[in-house]
């Protein structure tokens, strides 16, 4: 048996005990929940066209809009049916529109001559998405990243603190072991993600928001990617972090730097999206770029190139924290009296290779 | 198939403490091999030295005249001092999936899984949470996964620890089925009484140095003081003043002494034949105890 079976084997026991698990279950239920209810509901809530009470004569370029029009015999009868509730708006001769609170845009729109606009920089985004979008990215980065990579961590320390470490070690290379558990923790993250996406995109189809898909397809094409290295990379480290430490209760104390190195990226992004030369700079910084690169390419701000090389210099960060936690975890993963100090950790190898 | 586990000039230290000193000792094929030591002596990790769990400064450990590598490693049986195994997962899992990463195929592995808890007493509870079972059940687990994958060689820390007597004896007989199978089979343990009912080799470790190794007859032969053991008809307090002897235990008629190596007895005897009737005159053996306190003194 090689170092690539041992991994695949450890990775499906780790795969196993999590679908087992019930807060797990509940969680990425939970998640779907909210994918699905934050697509579908709001265009539900939004209700579709208004309804309009109007006299016949001033009737038809509203029908024309696609508005719901109520006939009334005259100007009165129509603001009673306003203020009755029964419609959303009146059209009154003059022509004016009357409303109870809020001026219903699409009988204004109706109503008005609109000039042709021209668009200059015709990538620009709906602000409200161009603020909601790299929340979503950033969030769904800083949660999975954050929630597997403490169960790596978790699950570390279980088999050190049981103690099972040394019957495994003595039997697969432990460098299988910790690319198992970095394996299982990117199928599972990406596996949760997916889901949610495919509910968020059959949501969006049925709250007929189809048209923010198509803008967002690329950023996601490209998340993708970003995501999975990204998250090796902090696999890495928590797993380092969780060898470390001699008992569940320890991980507080030695995961700070990897929590510090979720968290920074995660309000750098929300904070400076805004900032197109603070942006250039996180889209190259391997713990920011996986979610500030896609959203340069969602905001049209990144070259061609600018993502290729990003991802390079990821995969060359992640590749140099897999080795540098391999050797952490090598150096501690004995140690099972008490704390073990990076120092110590990185120094001292145990065991045969 | 006679291969011997070999231990050659092992040394090892924790900063500057060295724990272990040109460690040699040998197990043989088909043997039951007793490691015993006080605690901090170095037992643990020479075994964790043997399973590749520690790297030794200086020396090898060697298997049928080459040295071990991790494929060797992976058919040894190993339980470590320090008992443990996933508390959420069922046993019967989880021995197949040690049995699994020791190189068993799926099948294979839960075939092996399935004979030996039933062969350890846990066929019934085999379904159950680790972490619902008895300490003494949990016990009876961890064997199982030491020996779900067949092993060719055993390496035991301390295997009786935290067993009831029942549980005990299943053990003695697993282990002597795979001794007499032909596999080496070291073991340690504090309880020299159970060392000493089991073990077909010796060897006795104190302060990081092999202090004595070899066959349990040959131990007893070399380490015996001339001691004897004479019971009389009447008081025997004057074998005291008899030159050369020293009273190990006097109790009313019977008494227990040494000689200086190389002294007859039989002046001893002829004395308590001249005082009257002698109903007892032999030399007694030392047990293990006696051995163990006199190697590591």
């Amino acid at each position: 048996m090689n170092v690539t079976q041992a991994t695949r084997l450890v990775a499906e026991r780790e795969i196993r005990v999590k679908l087992r698990d019930r807060t797990f279950l509940f969680g990425t239920l939970f998640f779907l929940l909210i994918a699905a209810a934050g697509t579908i509901l709001p265009p539900l809530f939004s209700g579709g066209p208004s309804t309009v009470a109007a006299t016949e004569s001033l009737a038809a370029p509203l029908r024309a809009a696609g508005l719901e029009v109520r006939v009334v015999p005259d100007d009165r009868a129509a603001e009673q049916a306003v203020r009755d509730d029964d419609v959303d708006a009146a059209v009154v001769t003059g022509p004016a529109v009357l409303a109870m609170d809020d001026a219903p845009d699409d009988v204004v729109r109706a109503l008005s001559t609109q000039p042709t606009v021209r668009l200059l920089d015709p990538d620009a985004v709906d602000p409200v998405v161009a603020f909601l979008v790299p929340f979503v990215f950033a969030f769904v980065f800083f949660i999975t990243s954050q929630t597997f990579g403490v169960q790596i961590a978790q699950s570390v320390i279980e088999e050190k603190q049981t103690r099972i470490v040394e019957i495994l070690v003595a039997a697969v290379p432990v460098r299988a072991l910790l690319a198992g558990k970095v394996v299982a923790g990117a199928i599972l993250a990406f596996a949760q993600i997916a889901l949610i996406a495919v509910v968020a995109v059959l949501g969006l189809q049925i709250g007929d928001s189809g048209g923010l898909l198509s803008l967002l397809a690329p950023a996601i094409g490209w998340f993708v990617p970003f995501f999975l290295i990204g998250f090796v990379l902090l696999a890495a480290m928590w797993a380092a972090a969780g060898a470390l430490a001699n008992r569940q209760e320890d991980i507080a104390a030695v995961s700070t730097p990897v929590q510090l190195a979720v968290m920074l990226p995660f309000f750098a992004v929300i904070f400076l999206n805004d900032n197109a030369t603070a942006m250039r700079v996180l889209s190259y910084l391997p713990f920011s770029s996986p979610t500030a690169m896609p959203l340069r390419l969602f905001t049209g701000d990144a070259a061609g190139w600018e993502p290729i090389v990003s991802l390079v210099l990821l995969v060359l960060a992640a590749g140099a924290f897999l080795l540098a936690g391999a050797r952490v975890y090598e150096g501690s993963l004995l140690r099972t009296n008490g704390r073990t100090s990076l120092r110590t950790a990185w120094r001292e190898r145990e065991t045969i290779g | 198939m006679t291969r011997t586990l070999r231990l050659d000039g092992v040394d090892r230290s924790f900063g500057d403490r060295q724990v272990l000193r040109n460690v040699s000792f040998e197990v043989s094929a088909g043997r039951m091999t007793g490691f015993v030591g006080a605690n901090g002596a170095g037992k643990t990790t020479t075994m964790r030295i043997i399973l590749g769990v520690l790297a030794p400064d200086a020396g090898e450990v060697s298997w049928g005249g080459t040295t071990l590598t991790r494929q060797d490693r992976r058919r040894f049986g190993y339980m470590p001092e320090e008992r443990g195994l996933y508390p959420k997962m069922t046993t019967r899992e989880q021995v197949a999936y040690l049995g699994r990463l020791h190189g068993l195929d799926a099948a294979a592995a839960r075939r092996s899984t399935d004979a030996l808890l039933d062969r350890v007493g846990l066929g019934e509870r085999g379904d159950d949470l680790l972490e619902t079972l008895s300490l003494g059940n949990q016990q009876r687990a961890q064997i199982a996964a030491a020996l779900v994958h067949d092993p060719e060689v055993l390496v035991l820390d301390e295997p009786f620890s935290g067993l009831d007597p029942l549980a005990v004896e299943t053990v003695v007989a697993v282990l002597r089925e795979r001794a007499s199978a032909g596999a080496p089979v070291l073991f340690s343990s504090h309880q020299l009484d159970v060392v000493e009912r089991l073990c077909d080799d010796l060897v006795i470790i104190g302060d990081g140095v092999i202090r004595a190794a070899g066959s349990r007859q040959q131990l007893r032969d070399s380490y015996t003081v001339p001691r004897f053991e004479l019971v009389v008809e009447h008081d025997a307090g004057w074998v005291r003043d008899h030159p050369g002897v020293t009273v190990v235990e006097l109790d009313g008629a019977r008494v227990v002494f040494d000689l200086p190596a190389g002294t007859d007895e039989q002046p001893v005897l002829r004395a308590a034949l001249a005082r009257g009737p002698v109903r007892a005159f032999r030399p007694v053996s030392p047990s293990l105890t006696e051995i163990f306190r006199e190697v590591t003194q």
